[in-house]
C-alpha cells in the first residue's frame, strides 16, 4: 500500500463561513510549492490535507516524498505534517501494515505509545482496544521497546478515517500561521540586515504576500550590498513565495539631504522620505501596508518619538511585527530561517551612508516638519519612483530546484 | 586510435568544460575576493560553479566548499571533523576498502590517539552495514564508508548504515567518499544520510586539481589551512576560478546526460563482460551491487603489470587495481575476497560515455593475445 503525506491545519479549522477559501489558498500554495518537484495528487477532508505521490515505482515515490517533506514544512498554514502508510480500513490490514512500516524508526527508539484517532465511529473496534492490541504486536515484533504512556520517545498513531485508515510514527511541527495571501499585500522594507527579513517572515506567517522594497546608494553601496539583499529575497522566497523586489535609487536624495539639512535631523528625514516612497510603490502593488523590521530603542530612528515622526507621512498602517523583540530573539528567527549568515555579510547600506554623529534622539514632530519643508523633495521622490527597477523571485530559485 | 578504459582514474575534460575554463582564464581573472567589479564578475563566476555542484547534489549552493580535489575534500572532511568534534568522542570507524586518502588520514587519526575501527567486507565480499552499525557508540565521532570503491565498482551501502547510525546516534558526524559515484550512480546529498561527502572534478570530465566538500549544515570543521576568508573562512587562499568553472560547466553537462550515459556505459559493460566471460582463465569480480562504470576482472597467469603494458602497447589503456596505488596492490582487492593469486592478476576497466564497442573490441582482442604470447603453458 502507499505512502502518502497528511497536513493538519491548525488555525484554520477555526475558521468558519470563509473557510474554503483559507483552504484553497492552502491548497494553493502547496500546489504551487511542489508542481516543480514532480506530480502529486490533493485531496483535502476532515481538516487534513493529503498529498499522494504520483510514480511508477515505490522508490519514485519515496523519492517524492523525501522531496516535498522540506519544502511542506516552509508553507504556512499547516500546523503539522507527516508521512504516513495507507491502510485497508479493517484492523488485520493496519497490523499487517505496521510492523513493515515502522521498521525504520522503531528499532532505534526505547520507548513508545499507540494513540488511535476514530474519526469514523463505527470502525467495530474502540480506540483504546487499537492500541492494546497493535501496542501488543509492535512489542513482540522490537523487542527493544517498552511502553511509556506518559513521555514515550515516539508515538505510533493510528488514524480511522472516512476511505481508509493511516498509521504514521512521527508528526512534525509545521510553520504555523496562515496561508499566504490571505491577509492581502505588504510593502516590506528590506534594508540587508538581521531585522527586516524576520519582519517579512513574521508578517508572512499571518497570511500577507510580500513585496520587498530595497533603498540603494551607489557608489556609496556596492553592487555586492544589492546581490547580498537579492539572497535574503531568494532566501525568503520559500516561506513567503514568489516575490517582487523593488530597488529605489536613493543617492541624489541622500545627498540632498546631507548639503540641506542639519546633521542631526539626516536619519529621521531620510526614513520619512523612504516612507514617501514606499508609500508610492505599495499603491502600485496593491500593498495594504507597510512593513518594517524596527525594534523599540533598538536604535536613534526606533525611538518612540522618532517613530511618531516616520508614522507621520504614512497614510496606510505600518507594521512593525519585532516591535517588542529584543535583539538575541531576532538572531534566533534569523538562524531559524536561514537569513542571519547572508545578513551579517559586510556590506555598506544606504542607512549606513552618511550616519549622523549625534542624530536627533527625541525629534518633534514640528521641527522634523520645519526642517523638511526647507527643501522641496517631489520632484526627486517623482524621479527615484520613477527609476525604481523591478525583479521577481521565484519560490524556487533558493533551494536549488530546477527552473 | 586509442581505447582509453581507465575512465576511473581520470577522465577527458569534456568541451563544456575546457570553454569555461578559457572564458574564465581570458575574461574573468580578477580576484573573486577584490571589491571592484572585476572581482564580483569572479566570484559569480565561483557562484555559479557552486550552483552548479550543488544542483548535482541537490543540496544548497552553501553546503559546498570547494576544494583542490578529493584527497583535499576527503582530508579536510576527516582532520576537520576529528577536530571538532574528536576531543572527548575519540573513537572512528570505517570500512577497509576505502581510497587511499581516506585510509592514510585515518591511519594518522591512529597516530593522534584515535581508536580506528576499519570494518572488512564480509565473507561475500560485501560491507555489511549491519557489522558497521555495530561498531558504532556513543565515543564514536566520525564514521566513513565510500559509494563506490574506486577498483572493483562495488556500491557500499551507504545509505543504509548512515541512516542506522544517525538514527542511532544523532550526533555522529557521517563522511562519505563519493568521488566514483558523483554523477555516475544517481544519488542525492540527503539520500546518502552523509554529513560530509567528497566529490572530483577530474573523474566527471572536469579538470585535474579541483573538488568539492558537501558539509550538511550545522556541521563544523577545524581548517587544514589558516589564511584568507574564502570558502566560507574554511578553505583559505585565492580561488581557482578556472578550475571551478570548469569543474561547474562539467557537473552541468554531466547531469543533463547522466540517463542515456548510465545507459550507454552499461550497454558498453555488458559487451565487455560478454566477450570476457566467454574467454578462457578470465575471472570477472562482479559484485551484486555495483556501478556500471567500473569493470574488475582477473587474467589468470598474468601479472596485471604486464598485461598493462602489453595492452598499452596496443594504445588500449586499463589499470592495475587504481591508478593511485601506482601498481602496488592496495589490499582492497583481498579485503574484498579475492584470493591473492587473483588479486596480482586483477585489471580494472573503466569506461565513459565517449567509449565504444570498437575499444570494447580491442581490450578483448589484446588479452586474447597476451593470453598467446605471455602466458607459457607447460
Amino acid at each position: 500500500m502507499q505512502e502518502i503525506i497528511l497536513l493538519k491545519y491548525g488555525e484554520l479549522a477555526l475558521k468558519g463561513m470563509n473557510r474554503n477559501s483559507f483552504e484553497d489558498m492552502l491548497l494553493r500554495n502547496i500546489r504551487h510549492r511542489l508542481k516543480h518537484i514532480g506530480s502529486y495528487a490533493y485531496a483535502k477532508a476532515q481538516s487534513t490535507i493529503y498529498i499522494t505521490p504520483c510514480a511508477d515505482t515505490e522508490e519514485a515515490c519515496a523519492a517524492l516524498l523525501d522531496a516535498a517533506m522540506p519544502r511542506l514544512h516552509k508553507v504556512f498554514g499547516i500546523a503539522a505534517l507527516c508521512r504516513a502508510r495507507v491502510c485497508e480500513k479493517n484492523f488485520a490490514d493496519i497490523a499487517k501494515q505496521a510492523v513493515p512500516y515502522l521498521q525504520e524508526v522503531l528499532p532505534y527508539v526505547k520507548t513508545f505509545k499507540v494513540e488511535a484517532k476514530r474519526a469514523d465511529k463505527a470502525f467495530p473496534m474502540k480506540s483504546p482496544q487499537i492500541c492494546t492490541e497493535l501496542g501488543g504486536i509492535l512489542l513482540e515484533a522490537f523487542p527493544n521497546l517498552t511502553v511509556d504512556v506518559h513521555e514515550p520517545d515516539i508515538t505510533v498513531t493510528v488514524e480511522i478515517r472516512d476511505t481508509n485508515a493511516y498509521i504514521h510514527a512521527a508528526k512534525l511541527k509545521g510553520a504555523g500561521g496562515l496561508p499566504v495571501g490571505t491577509a492581502g499585500n505588504g510593502l516590506l522594507l528590506l534594508s540587508g540586515g538581521i531585522d527586516s527579513p524576520v519582519a517579512a517572515w513574521m508578517m508572512a506567517k499571518r497570511g500577507l504576500r510580500i513585496t520587498a522594497c530595497h533603498f540603494e546608494s551607489p557608489p556609496y553601496t556596492s553592487e555586492r550590498a544589492r546581490m547580498k539583499v537579492e539572497k535574503l529575497v531568494e532566501k525568503l522566497a520559500p516561506w513567503c513565495g514568489s516575490m517582487a523586489f523593488y530597488c529605489v535609487p536613493f543617492t541624489e536624495i541622500q545627498e540632498v539631504l546631507r548639503r540641506e539639512c542639519p546633521e542631526e535631523y539626516f536619519t529621521i528625514l531620510m526614513r520619512r522620505l523612504m516612507m514617501e516612497i514606499a508609500q508610492r510603490i505599495a499603491a502600485q502593488n496593491d500593498c495594504y501596508a507597510i512593513i518594517t523590521g524596527e525594534s523599540l530603542g533598538q536604535v536613534a530612528s526606533q525611538t518612540l518619538q522618532a517613530i511618531n515622526c516616520t508614522d507621520a507621512v504614512s497614510k496606510i498602517p505600518v507594521l512593525r511585527p519585532l516591535i517588542g523583540m529584543d535583539k538575541t530573539e531576532i538572531v534566533d528567527i534569523a538562524r531559524r530561517i536561514d537569513t542571519y549568515e547572508t545578513s551579517i555579510l559586510p556590506y555598506e547600506d544606504c542607512c549606513t551612508v552618511f550616519t549622523p554623529r549625534h542624530p536627533k534622539l527625541r525629534p518633534r514632530l514640528e521641527e522634523v516638519e520645519a526642517v523638511q519643508s526647507a527643501v522641496d523633495f517631489s520632484a526627486l521622490i517623482d524621479e527615484a519612483v520613477k527609476n525604481t527597477t523591478k525583479k521577481i523571485f521565484a519560490q524556487r530559485v533558493a533551494e536549488g530546484d530546477e527552473a | 586510435m586509442a581505447a582509453y578504459l581507465d575512465n576511473a582514474a581520470t577522465t577527458k575534460p569534456c568541451a563544456e568544460c575546457i570553454e569555461a575554463m578559457t572564458d574564465a582564464m581570458q575574461n574573468t581573472y580578477g580576484n573573486p575576493s577584490s571589491l571592484h567589479r572585476m572581482g564580483l564578475d569572479a566570484q559569480l563566476v565561483v557562484d555559479d560553479a557552486r550552483k552548479q555542484i550543488a544542483a548535482a547534489l541537490a543540496c544548497e549552493p552553501g553546503c559546498i566548499t570547494f576544494t583542490s580535489g578529493a584527497t583535499e575534500s576527503n582530508n579536510l572532511a576527516i582532520f576537520g571533523a576529528a577536530g571538532a568534534y574528536g576531543k572527548r568522542q575519540r573513537k572512528v570507524v570505517v570500512t577497509a576498502v576505502e581510497h587511499a586518502s581516506v585510509r592514510a588520514a585515518y591511519d594518522q587519526l591512529e597516530k593522534q590517539g584515535f581508536e580506528v575501527v576499519r570494518i572488512s567486507p564480509n565473507t561475500n565480499g560485501e560491507i555489511d552495514p549491519d557489522a558497521f552499525l555495530a561498531e558504532i557508540d556513543e565515543n564514536t565521532c566520525l564514521a566513513s564508508m565510500m559509494l563506490v570503491n574506486n577498483e572493483t565498482g562495488a556500491v557500499l551501502p551507504v545509505r543504509r548504515a548512515f541512516y542506522a547510525a544517525k538514527r542511532k546516534f544523532p550526533k555522529l558526524i557521517t563522511h562519505c567518499d563519493a568521488v566514483q559515484g558523483f554523477l555516475k550512480i544517481g544519488f542525492t546529498a540527503a539520500e546518502l544520510n552523509a554529513d560530509l561527502i567528497s566529490v572530483s572534478g577530474h573523474k566527471i570530465h572536469g579538470a585535474k586539481g579541483v573538488g568539492a566538500l558537501y558539509m550538511k549544515k550545522g556541521v563544523r570543521l577545524t581548517p587544514l589551512l589558516y589564511g584568507g576568508e574564502q570558502e566560507q573562512k574554511l578553505r583559505p587562499g585565492t580561488e581557482s576560478v578556472p578550475l571551478i568553472a570548469g569543474f561547474g560547466a562539467a557537473a552541468a553537462a554531466m547531469r543533463k546526460s547522466m540517463a542515456q550515459r548510465t545507459e550507454r556505459v552499461t550497454a558498453l559493460r555488458n559487451e565487455c563482460i560478454r566477450q570476457l566471460s566467454s574467454m578462457e582463465d578470465v575471472i570477472l569480480h562482479q559484485p551484486e551491487d555495483c556501478s556500471p562504470y567500473i569493470l574488475s576482472a582477473a587474467i589468470k597467469g598474468l601479472r596485471a603489470e604486464t598485461l598493462l603494458h602489453f595492452l598499452a602497447e596496443r594504445q588500449v589503456y586499463v589499470s592495475s587495481g587504481s591508478a593511485c596505488s601506482k601498481g602496488k596492490p592496495s589490499g582492497v582487492l583481498r579485503a574484498f575476497r579475492i584470493p591473492d593469486g587473483l588479486a596480482d592478476s586483477t585489471i580494472r576497466i573503466s569506461f565513459c560515455a565517449e567509449n565504444t564497442a570498437y575499444d570494447i573490441k580491442c581490450l578483448a582482442e589484446g588479452i586474447a593475445a597476451a593470453q598467446q604470447q605471455l602466458i607459457h603453458k607447460r
